[in-house]
């Protein structure tokens, strides 16, 4: 009898154990990478806090994050090869691999089942389960030349797809992975020199990828994709002194205000306006330093950029319509990384050297909160559960 | 005055001994005496900051490019130095390659890569300082 009573006891205590954590959604969580300590803090967005830390995440220089479709789960792409999956809910590592030598970034698959991940060494792509972290395939990065490369630019896109491109080969690689274990790729070979980063527009129709190598972008039109890659702009940096590039920049949060897309340039002191429609540049922007991120508010009226060494204290906010500078913030050294709230009435800023996540209200421009982290690089919010590309 | 030459060819050389007496003695007949005292205050003071002995570069100053190295240079070396888009620098990935190179290359960036020239962020001998420092195995910021 008394064995019973304390098996009761036992299922008693466990159950508060279990029931121990507020019921709580995560529509209104995120994580933010502390990169020289390989570990993270998930944020609590409505009330300005930490929920706590996880460590033993490896290197996360250049780390990035995708969340399963219920904004539970976050993915963390590590340096070193690392996938780590974290439960926001009890702040909790709960699985990591190490899928390769060294990696750059991942992407969830539209229906939340997958998990690719881009690698540099070895070149490719690996996709995982994204319930177990179980290895479902590998497509390894051999460019027309038979050379290995590394892969950058991977995203997700619509009808089940991922597309990434091949930095050394100079190709576009389109996965179709509705049978998991049999991607079929279509590879586009020549669509430029050094493609550095891609991005997805947020409806997953355009594919757009940066050259380093040479002038000019390179365009897939994933509603047309028997049109092959283009490429746009052309002519941008033609005749003009190539100028050396501290930080190369993300295409990752490109503004797309409707009609036009802002983009970074490379090297120059500019944010660039393209026309959607001609695929034509409109429009330079002069800014206070190269731009790295170029993100739009949710609502598109608005443009914030960060900068490279040794302009990286700094902030600025470009109003889209009339194409203003209207605002410049000195947050402190080593502003790396931007994210705006769910709907945009705020804006978090990460700074490295001050320790500390600046929040920002987007009308007023006054600051209204701050988080402590160690050294922080990317701020990540989990509506980009719904986000393709994100 | 550069101070590139004499500085490599102290760090290239694995016997140091020998570089040193082969630097000096080659200074001497490049230069005559006073060029060979001006080259010594020279030489020992960059192998000072090269060694680590902080005889050359305050500590301020060594933190300030411990952490240029590991956040800027890191950006695309990757912050533990294993190669991102850029390639590893690490002491293993470096071995055998000429210091007096990866300075240049530090100071003037490699044309037609990525690769950026840094010298309107550090002088001469701070980028020996670095590269010597990148051949022993890089320190961390704390």
């Amino acid at each position: 009898m008394f064995g019973r009573k304390k098996l009761f006891l036992l299922a008693f205590l466990a159950l508060q154990g279990c029931t121990s954590l507020p019921l709580r959604g995560t529509g209104d969580l995120g994580v933010v990478i502390e990169r020289a300590t390989g570990s993270v803090q998930v944020l609590d967005t409505t009330h300005h806090s930490s929920l706590g830390q996880i460590s033993g995440l490896g290197d996360l220089s250049h780390a990035s994050v995708n969340y399963s479709r219920d904004e539970r789960y976050a993915y963390v792409f590590g340096r070193d090869g690392g996938l780590t999956k974290l439960d926001l809910l009890q702040n909790a590592l709960v699985k990591r691999v190490m899928q390769s030598g060294n990696s750059i970034g991942g992407a969830i698959s539209q229906d939340g089942r997958l998990i690719a991940v881009a690698n540099y060494v070895p070149g490719g792509v690996k996709i995982f389960n994204a319930a177990t972290l179980d290895l479902v395939a590998d497509i390894p990065a051999i460019g027309a030349n038979g050379k290995p490369s590394k892969v950058v630019g991977l995203v997700d896109a619509p009808a089940q797809r991922f597309v990434f491109s091949l930095y050394d080969a100079g190709e576009i690689w389109v996965a179709d992975v509705r049978d998991p274990a049999k991607p079929v790729v279509t590879k586009y070979p020549n669509i430029g020199k050094e493609p550095y980063d891609g991005v997805i527009t947020a409806d997953g129709r355009y594919y757009i990828a940066g050259l380093f190598g040479e002038d000019g972008l390179a365009l897939l039109d994933m509603w047309n994709l028997s049109a092959g890659v283009k490429r746009i702009l052309p002519h941008y940096g033609k005749g003009e002194e190539k100028l050396p590039v501290f930080k190369m920049p993300h295409l990752e949060g490109w503004a797309a205000t409707g009609n036009e897309l802002l983009v970074p340039a490379v090297g120059r002191f500019e944010v660039l306006v393209i026309d959607q429609n001609s695929w034509k540049e409109s429009g330079r922007i002069a800014v206070h330093g190269q731009p790295v991120f170029v993100v739009a508010r949710p609502d598109n009226r608005q443009v914030w950029v960060n900068f490279a060494t040794p302009y990286n204290d700094t902030v600025q906010v470009i109003d889209v319509p009339s194409r203003k500078i209207i605002k410049t913030l000195k947050p402190g050294k080593g502003v790396l990384h931007i994210e705006f709230t769910p709907r945009g009435e705020q804006v978090w800023i990460s700074v490295r050297d001050e320790n500390r996540i600046d929040i920002y209200d987007s009308e007023t421009f006054e600051k209204v909160g701050e988080v402590k982290a160690d050294n922080p690089s990317g701020i990540f919010f989990t509506p980009r559960a719904h986000r393709t590309g994100m | 005055m550069s101070l590139l030459g004499l500085s490599a060819k102290n760090v290239t050389t694995r016997e140091t001994g020998a570089a040193i007496t082969a630097s000096v003695s080659a200074a001497l007949r490049k230069l005559g005496y006073v060029g060979f005292v001006l080259s010594l205050g020279v030489f020992f003071s960059i192998s000072g900051a090269a060694f680590g002995a902080g005889t050359y570069l305050s500590s301020v100053r060594q933190t300030e490019l411990i952490k240029l190295v590991r956040n800027d240079c890191g950006s695309c070396h990757g912050i533990r130095l294993t190669g991102g888009l850029g390639l590893p620098l690490t002491p293993q990935a470096l071995k055998g390659k000429p210091a007096k190179s990866l300075v240049t290359t530090i100071l003037f960036g490699r044309p037609g890569t990525p690769m950026p020239p840094w010298n309107t962020f550090m002088t001469e001998a701070e980028a020996a300082w670095i590269v010597e420092n990148l051949l022993q195995g890089f320190p961390d910021v704390r």
